[in-house]
Order: C-alpha cells, then sequence, then structure tokens
C-alpha cells in the first residue's frame, strides 16, 4: 500500500505503450478502417449509378418497344391496302380481260357470219346458174351470163 | 476466537500485501519477506507483482491490436476481428464526441488507456486465492494480482497523463499563454491574480489526484469485500459473491471508460484557447 518506485516504472511502462499504440497499433488499424468505409461508399455508389443505367436502359426498351409496336401497326397497314389494291386490280384486269375476250368473240362470229354469207353468196350465184341452165335446158353463153349472174349475187 | 480473528486478519493483510523488491536498509535488495520489511524499504522498492501483471495485460493489449491492424482487412469483419474493432470505434468515439483539436496522440491514448485499465481490472474476475495458491506453491509468499488495486498503478498513470496535460498545455499556449491563463481565470483581474493562480494550481493538481484515486478507491474497495467474502463458509460463498461479480463486469468497463474519457477531456482543454 506504499507509494514506491512502482509508481515511476509504471508511468514508464505507459509512456512505451503509448508509444507503441500510436505507432504500430493505431494507424494500420485506421488505415483498414478507413480502406473499407471507401470500399462501401464505392459500393453504395456504383449500385446508385447501376440502378440508375437499369432505369435508363428499361426506357428505352420501353421506347424501341412501343416504336416497334408502330412500326408493326403501320406495316400491317401498308399490307392490308395493297392486299386491297391488288385484288382491285385483279378485279379489274379480270373485267376488262373478260371484255376484251367477248369482243374478239363477237368479232369472230361476225366474220364468221360474213365469211359463211360470202360462202353463201358464192354457192347461191353457182346454184342459180345451174338452176337457170336447167330451166332453160339451152346452152347459154356462160360468160355473157356469167357476168350478169355475178351482179345479181351481189346484190343478194 | 481470538485465534480466528487474527488468522482473518493475517488472511487479509497477506491478500493486500504485494510481492516487494526494493533496498532494505539491512539486507540490501532483495524481496520484503513480511509487511515490515517491505515497509522498512521504503520508497527504494518495487512492486514486482503489480509491475508483471500489469505489462503482462499491456503486452496482450497491443498484441491483440497489433494483429488486428496486421490481418484488418477490407472485405466483411468477422468473430474476433469485429470485437476489437467495436472497442477501437468505440475509443475512437470518445475522442470524436470529447476532443475537438488535431492530434496524432489522442486517439492511441484513449484506446491505451481503455484496453489496459480494462485488462488489469478484468484480473479481478479470477478467484481471489488461485494465483496467490499458484505461486505459494513455487514458493512466493506474496502476488497480489489486479494491478489497478496498487495505488502506485492508478497515480502512476494520473500523473503520466497529468505530465500530458502540462507538456501540450505549454506546446499548445506557450509558457506566457498557459501561465495568463492560470493567472486570469476564472477571475480577470490583476488584483485577484494571486487567488485565481491558487484556484488554478489546486484545479490542475487534482486532475491526475481524482483519476488515480477514483480507480484505485473502486477496484481497491472491490477487491477487499471479495477478500471478505472469501472468508466466509465455502457453501454460503456465491451468495455475495456471485452478485458482486455481475456487479463488477459494470464496474470494471465503467472504470476503464471514466479514465479513458476524463483523460481525453482533460488533454482537451489543453489544447483548446480560452
Amino acid at each position: 500500500m506504499t507509494i514506491n518506485m512502482t509508481l515511476i516504472g509504471q508511468m514508464i511502462a505507459f509512456a512505451i505503450f503509448l508509444w507503441f499504440c500510436m505507432k504500430y497499433v493505431w494507424p494500420p488499424i485506421t488505415k483498414a478502417l478507413e480502406e473499407r468505409q471507401q470500399r462501401i461508399r464505392d459500393g453504395l455508389e456504383e449500385a446508385d449509378r447501376a440502378r440508375a443505367e437499369l432505369s435508363q436502359a428499361n426506357e428505352q426498351a420501353e421506347e424501341t418497344l412501343r416504336e416497334s409496336r408502330e412500326e408493326a401497326a403501320r406495316i400491317l397497314e401498308k399490307a392490308r391496302t395493297r392486299a386491297n389494291q391488288m385484288i382491285e386490280d385483279a378485279r379489274d384486269d379480270a373485267r376488262v380481260e373478260g371484255e376484251r375476250m367477248i369482243a374478239n368473240a363477237r368479232s369472230e362470229i361476225d366474220s364468221e357470219v360474213q365469211r359463211a354469207k360470202e360462202e353463201l353468196r358464192a354457192q347461191v350465184a353457182t346454184l342459180a346458174v345451174q338452176g337457170a341452165e336447167r330451166i332453160l335446158e339451152s346452152s347459154i353463153d356462160e360468160k355473157k351470163h356469167r357476168e350478169m349472174v355475178d351482179r345479181l349475187a351481189a346484190e343478194l | 476466537m481470538a485465534g480466528e480473528t487474527t488468522s482473518s486478519t493475517y488472511y487479509i493483510t497477506h491478500h493486500l500485501q504485494n510481492l516487494t523488491f526494493g533496498l532494505h536498509p539491512e539486507h540490501g535488495w532483495s524481496f520484503a519477506h513480511s509487511l515490515e520489511e517491505a515497509r522498512q524499504m521504503g520508497f527504494w522498492a518495487i512492486h514486482v507483482d503489480t509491475m508483471g501483471w500489469s505489462i503482462a495485460t499491456g503486452l496482450l493489449f497491443l498484441w491483440l491490436f497489433r494483429h488486428l491492424g496486421k490481418t484488418a482487412t477490407t472485405g466483411v469483419p468477422s468473430g474476433i476481428q469485429n470485437a476489437l474493432e467495436m472497442v477501437f470505434e468505440f475509443c475512437e468515439g470518445i475522442v470524436r464526441t470529447s476532443f475537438h483539436g488535431q492530434s496524432r496522440l489522442i486517439g492511441p491514448l484513449a484506446l491505451t488507456l481503455f484496453c489496459w485499465i480494462f485488462f488489469m481490472n478484468a484480473l479481478k474476475w479470477l478467484p481471489i486465492d488461485l494465483f496467490p495458491q499458484i505461486f505459494a506453491r513455487f514458493g512466493v509468499d506474496y502476488m497480489r494480482i489486479v494491478p489497478t488495486s496498487d495505488p502506485n498503478v492508478t497515480l502512476g498513470l494520473g500523473f503520466a497523463v497529468f505530465g500530458l496535460i502540462i507538456f501540450y498545455s505549454i506546446r499548445n499556449k506557450g509558457l506566457g499563454g498557459f501561465a495568463k491563463e492560470m493567472a486570469f481565470t476564472p477571475f480577470n483581474h490583476w488584483s485577484l491574480v494571486p487567488f485565481n493562480l491558487l484556484l488554478e494550481l489546486v484545479v490542475l493538481c487534482v486532475k491526475p489526484i481524482s483519476l488515480g484515486l477514483r480507480l484505485f478507491g473502486n477496484i481497491f474497495a472491490g477487491e477487499v469485500i471479495f477478500i471478505m467474502i472469501a472468508l466466509l463458509p465455502f457453501w454460503i460463498m456465491w451468495v455475495l459473491d456471485v452478485p458482486w461479480l455481475i456487479f463488477h463486469i459494470l464496474i470494471i468497463v465503467l472504470q476503464a471508460f471514466i479514465f479513458a474519457v476524463l483523460s481525453v477531456v482533460y488533454l482537451n482543454a489543453a489544447f483548446e484557447e480560452h
């Protein structure tokens, strides 16, 4: 219980411990903790940035999706009008073709009729001459009467 | 009855006697074999047990935190590292809240004081007779293992802090500034200079003594109570022993904390201009 040299020894021990703590203990721990703080701060900042980027990317995707949807709608609309157009065209073509075919047929029929008329006319002339020959039973100057009969046939 | 009283007295005084090595007027440099011999040695003696245990706990503290400093990873801390970092940040918190100057000394000072005093106090958790009995087998008569129940330790720490207060006061304010502060506070008038000086000197000198005696008083009183409890019959001991031990979980940490905080506060005053 007496005060003695222990007091001085204790002061010296304390001074040494304090010096050692100041020199070799405190700085590395502070450094490590500060580094960890820095890392955590960096990590949080990184997370914030990533979150911002993510929302931006989402917006962009949304935008792209909307655009492509609009594009698809536009293409579809175009295709529909085009199909209608094609049907309309085809219908027109078909009508024109049909009309042309009808006209062709009509003109063919006309020419056919004409030809039949011609043939009939030629045959009628011959038949008339033959008939007349038979009726008259006389020789008629064929050349002379032929001309006459031809004129007659033309008048038919 | 008389015999029992003397044996109790002997038990108590024996437990409160340090292992002393010193210059005895008759035997020269030697270990004291009795209270009487220790007393005759006077100032030129050293408490070997106190020094040994305090240095051992100090080294334990330095080793633990040196180890932490070396292995501290910047990643996720775990286990013992986490616990030590908590203590470290606790001491850093003391400094941040109580100290407003710039100094590389204050942080390590708070950590050293808090942890060292805590470890020294914590030796009180060990059974009171364990180490004296072990050492008695090796022929060592006296062994007090709690260094902070020795006023030499607590006052030594107090005076060390006092020395730092004086050193930093003079370094930051200059000798003149320090003297002026002593002479003109609290009353800023030349006629009251002697009164101020007296008051400030008392205030200054009370700081280390109050620091040392508060710690010593708490720990010493606790130890005496433990010794008294140890005198009871063994089957009833736990009734008083257990609550007292649980109470000391608080005392041990609290006294270490108070010593560290007050030292930081005193040093803050040494750094601050008035």
